[in-house]
């Protein structure tokens, strides 16, 4: 059986390589090499997740009914019988509980959603954290950043088809956020709602734009993305062999295809689990969208929290100012304007071009493939940190009704405390983490020169206690002598020997001032000189001493136990 | 080059050697021929945990009863027990794969070359003398005699423009009627009585007893087609609310826009358009749920509280001949969220309550 099974294989290789030359591009893959870390699963997660959308995503189109046609219900739910509603709501609810299994697709979908969004954000404090956004990915990087942004898009779209009150209000909170945008504000929502808000026309707008445009996009460059890793071949953890000529790893076949391959079916299998058993957006229990209702605690899916988080943070008059001008007749609300556009588009901004303001900084023009240990950039894991956490605080805000209700606090003191916090804890943090990451250099130092703590004490005769060290493996060592040790940029002057001020000083004085930020501070790693001297001290220094002296006493206890042994022993004859 | 270099740190530090890779030490299956076949023993059995999975999905669906339909709770469980089964029919699939690959194939890493990404210097030559080439025989290269600057500015023109001769339409489709200032206006006019939300039931001043608060719509609201409906709606809900008259205070020129403490208060937030819908009586404070705007109804719902600026417009309101509490006329400001031109063109606009549609 096997030997047949072998020539119809052969034959159908052949044919399909006659025709496509398909056994250069097996050749190239099949045994390709990627390197093991469980952190480079995030991005992973974010594939599958998106695998899954489309599976359930297809299945979700056939039932739907993307029209905001008033129906009255009379389907199987009967609480809402004779309600009015649009056919998207009704058809939710058919789908939710005429269609044996359609609710479980429905709570896959919205939960692969949230996951998918979660593992991008995941995947992208990883790579920024490790800096395996540096040459030659800043490109992969902003692919990855458009492919977020997608994101947000295709889960904020998807969110407002069933037409519920929540998704309504919601849909009306966007729209509030683009009457604000200046001169063109009032017509991109008259364009956007076909009319005036909410209109008939867009349900089967977000329909369109959820289900083929975003998806098609993101699609597309998920492709491109996933190419980019292949052409770059993936980044590696700093260890002994590893350098930035080399990849070291399994191959693609057989060891990923069942890692990666099999890795699909966990996430399946999880989110399965999940939104078996956990029920997510009850669209049945908030009715159809009316403009006049409301619920108290009324949230977005966790991704939108942020925006609504500074929309709730941003008060309409600080200090007694308004925050809303009225200039020569037009208005210009900043308490809208300031949280929900300028805010977050500076703060994506920084994401998307975040390689190139340290490629500045750095000056470094090399490929970089090793990855960095986060502490050995302070500066940058710093930056990351305090952006976090300015995201955390947020997404708190923007669920600060749920979080006062469970702390039993005041809402109007949570959200006073996270005014002042948002200035305050993003530089705070960045401070401390830098401190934590230049302390563990620091601990680094003193671990190559001085080695490991053994917990063996030794006391000296004239009274002094030492510890006795064991010296560091060259592995350990090589991991924590060799990264990139970057100094602050020196640039040419600005003025030559002739007294002409030349081209472009402003710019590098900039990038200079930029490093100067990131690298001014530093724990410079141990050098080889350090390294020879701590070695030559330790042979003959105290602690190679203690440590012969250690060795002595032990086997002297030894000693003494084996004739102590031998006393009982005979004793025990004795008897 | 002015750009400053400093690319030293590429090399490693001197003296330092690299070790090379960790010596790799063989797992227990390498060794041990019985934990080999243990391993694959745990694979097959979690491949086959993996059909029982599918079988129970497929015998839920069959067998478990959803009934009509019409209880909750029995079309969950269903779900729960098909979604279980996916569950188990999928992850297994994946621990075993993974286990088989961590356990049974090789963990030997090895070690690739990579190349410079930047092509080589011929192919870049290559690349730019084929360009330069291309743009010879196009005759539209800078290097030829003929330099064609006619025909090279009506080609960037015609191209640049032509995507307006498809946007302009469509997006000009899409927009409607275009006709904006729809957003000033509202289904209030003078003389409209005030309705409860949702059953459109009227409402005479006596119903109002004190502290109470209504969810107001306009009469005639619920008789629209459904589209209206919504649109009029968005814009026209209103609360009504009764409180002490002593507790109030009157903003100036609103002095008979109330009627024996009864206010009428617009119901969409003047920050991002929310409904307002939380009402608390001994403070007489509206808040919005989505961003907690608050307004001290007992002070022309000025803001006390959030983002949002302006306060809430009020509705003046009187009562007619039989009792029922009446607009005196529209909000004299557009409701809602504030937009750039909220304050320009003419208010007493009257023809955009007719729509094209």
């Amino acid at each position: 059986m096997g030997a047949k099974v072998n020539s119809a294989a052969a034959g159908t290789a052949n044919y399909v390589d006659e025709r496509t030359s398909i056994g250069g591009f097996v050749k190239f893959f099949a045994r390709k090499l990627f390197p093991d870390h469980w952190s480079f699963m995030l991005g992973e997660i974010a594939l599958y997740a998106f695998i899954i959308l489309l599976i359930s995503g297809v299945f979700l189109t056939a039932f739907f009914v993307p029209s905001m046609t008033e129906v009255h219900y009379e389907g199987a739910y009967e609480t809402m019988h004779g309600v009015a509603m649009t056919e998207a709501f009704a058809s939710t609810l058919k789908t939710s509980f005429e269609v044996p299994g359609g609710l479980l697709i429905r709570q896959i979908h919205h939960w692969s959603a949230l996951l998918f969004l979660a593992a991008i954000m995941t995947h992208m404090c990883r790579v920024f954290f490790t800096g395996a956004f540096r040459k030659p990915r800043e490109l992969n990087w902003l692919i990855g950043f458009t492919l977020m942004i997608l994101g947000l898009a295709a889960g904020f779209t998807g969110y407002s088809l069933p037409d519920d009150v929540l998704s309504g209000n919601g849909l009306r909170i966007i729209d509030g956020v683009i009457k604000g945008v200046p001169l063109i504000g009032t017509y991109i929502s008259y364009w956007l709602f076909g009319g005036e808000y909410p209109g008939v026309d867009i349900i089967p707008r977000l329909f369109t734009a959820h289900v083929l445009l975003v998806p098609a996009l993101i699609l597309a460059l998920i492709g491109l993305h996933l190419f980019l890793v292949f052409l770059h071949k993936h980044t590696q953890y700093p260890g002994g062999g590893k350098t930035h000529k080399n990849v070291v790893g399994l191959p693609l076949f057989p060891v990923y295809t069942a890692k990666a391959g099999g890795f699909f079916f966990v996430v399946f299998g999880i989110v399965a689990l999940v939104a078996s058993v956990f029920t997510i957006n009850p669209v049945w229990n908030y009715g159809p969208y009316d403009p006049s209702p409301v619920s108290a605690g009324t949230q977005p899916d966790w991704y939108i929290l942020f925006v609504d988080g500074a929309l709730r943070l941003m008060p309409g008059w600080v200090f007694g100012l308004p925050m809303e001008w009225e200039i020569f007749g037009y208005t210009l609300s900043m308490n809208i304007l300031l949280p929900a556009v300028i805010i977050p588009g500076l703060f994506f901004a920084i994401i998307a071009l975040y390689p190139w303001i340290e490629a500045w900084a750095t000056g470094d023009k090399g490929e970089r493939h090793v990855l960095d240990r986060p502490r050995n950039v302070p500066v940058r894991t710093g930056i990351g940190v305090a952006m976090i956490v300015f995201y955390v605080i947020l997404v708190i805000e923007g669920s600060n009704d749920i979080v006062a209700n469970l702390f039993h606090l005041s809402l109007n003191d949570l959200t006073i405390f996270f005014q002042w916090a948002i200035f305050i804890l993003p530089p705070l943090s960045f401070w401390i983490t830098k401190r934590i990451c230049m302390g563990l250099q620091r601990k680094d130092r003193e671990l190559v020169l001085h080695g490991h703590e053994s917990g063996t004490i030794v006391r000296h005769e004239n009274g002094e206690y030492i510890e006795v060290h064991t010296p560091l493996n060259e592995q350990e060592v090589w991991l924590r002598v060799n990264y990139p040790n970057h100094k602050p940029l020196e640039i040419e002057p600005e003025y030559n020997d002739l007294g002409v001020r030349r081209k472009g000083y402003k710019w590098d004085r900039f990038k200079q001032k930029l490093s100067h930020f990131y690298y001014e501070e530093r724990v410079e790693p141990v050098t080889w000189e350090e390294y020879q001297e701590a070695l030559h001290h330790h042979e003959h220094g105290p602690s190679a001493q203690g440590k012969q002296e250690a060795a002595e006493a032990e086997q002297a206890d030894d000693r003494l136990k084996e004739e102590w042994d031998k006393v009982e022993s005979s004793q025990d004859s004795t008897k | 080059m002015s750009t400053p270099e400093n690319t030293p740190e590429n090399e490693p530090q001197e003296g330092f050697v690299d070790p090379g890779l960790p010596e790799h030490r063989p797992r227990r299956g390498d060794v041990e021929p019985k934990a080999n076949k243990r391993a694959e023993r745990q694979v097959a059995a979690l491949f086959g945990l993996s059909i029982v999975g599918t079988v129970i999905a497929l015998v839920a669906y069959f067998t478990m009863d959803t009934g009509d339909g019409s209880d909750v709770s029995t079309i969950q469980s269903v779900n729960m027990w098909i979604g279980l089964g996916i569950f188990l029919a999928m992850a297994p699939i994946g621990f075993g794969a993974i286990h088989w690959a961590k356990t049974l194939m090789r963990d030997h890493e090895m070690v690739e070359e990579r190349h410079e990404l930047r092509s080589s210097d011929e192919s870049r030559a290559g690349a730019i003398q084929n360009l330069k080439d291309g743009a010879e025989d196009s005759g539209l290269g800078s290097t030829g005699t003929k330099r064609r600057s006619v025909l090279k500015g009506s080609l960037i023109t015609a191209v640049a423009i032509a995507p307006l001769a498809v946007l302009v339409p469509q997006i000009g489709n899409m927009g409607g009627d275009w006709n904006v200032s729809k957003f000033r206006h509202t289904m209030w006019s003078p003389g409209t009585r005030l309705a409860r939300d949702p059953d459109g039931e009227l409402i005479k001043a006596s119903d109002v007893t004190m502290g109470s608060v209504f969810h107001v719509i306009p009469d005639g609201l619920n008789d629209l087609d459904h589209h209206h409906k919504m649109v009029e709606k968005a814009k026209a809900v209103v609360l009504l609310i009764r409180m002490n008259p002593e507790d109030m205070k009157i903003p100036a020129g609103r002095e008979d826009w109330s009627f024996d403490g009864i206010v009428a208060y617009s119901k969409i937030c003047t920050h991002v358009g929310c409904p307002v819908a939380l009402y608390e009586q001994q403070t007489h404070h509206l808040l919005c749920p989505c961003h907690q705007s608050t307004f001290d109804v007992a002070d022309g719902a000025k803001v006390v509280f959030g983002p949002a600026k302006r306060p809430l417009p009020q509705l003046p309101i009187a009562v007619d001949d039989e009792g029922y509490i009446v607009a005196q006329n529209d909000f004299d400001e557009p409701i809602g969220a504030s937009y750039w031109d909220r304050l320009k063109g003419d208010s007493s606009n009257a023809d955009v309550q007719e729509d094209s549609h």
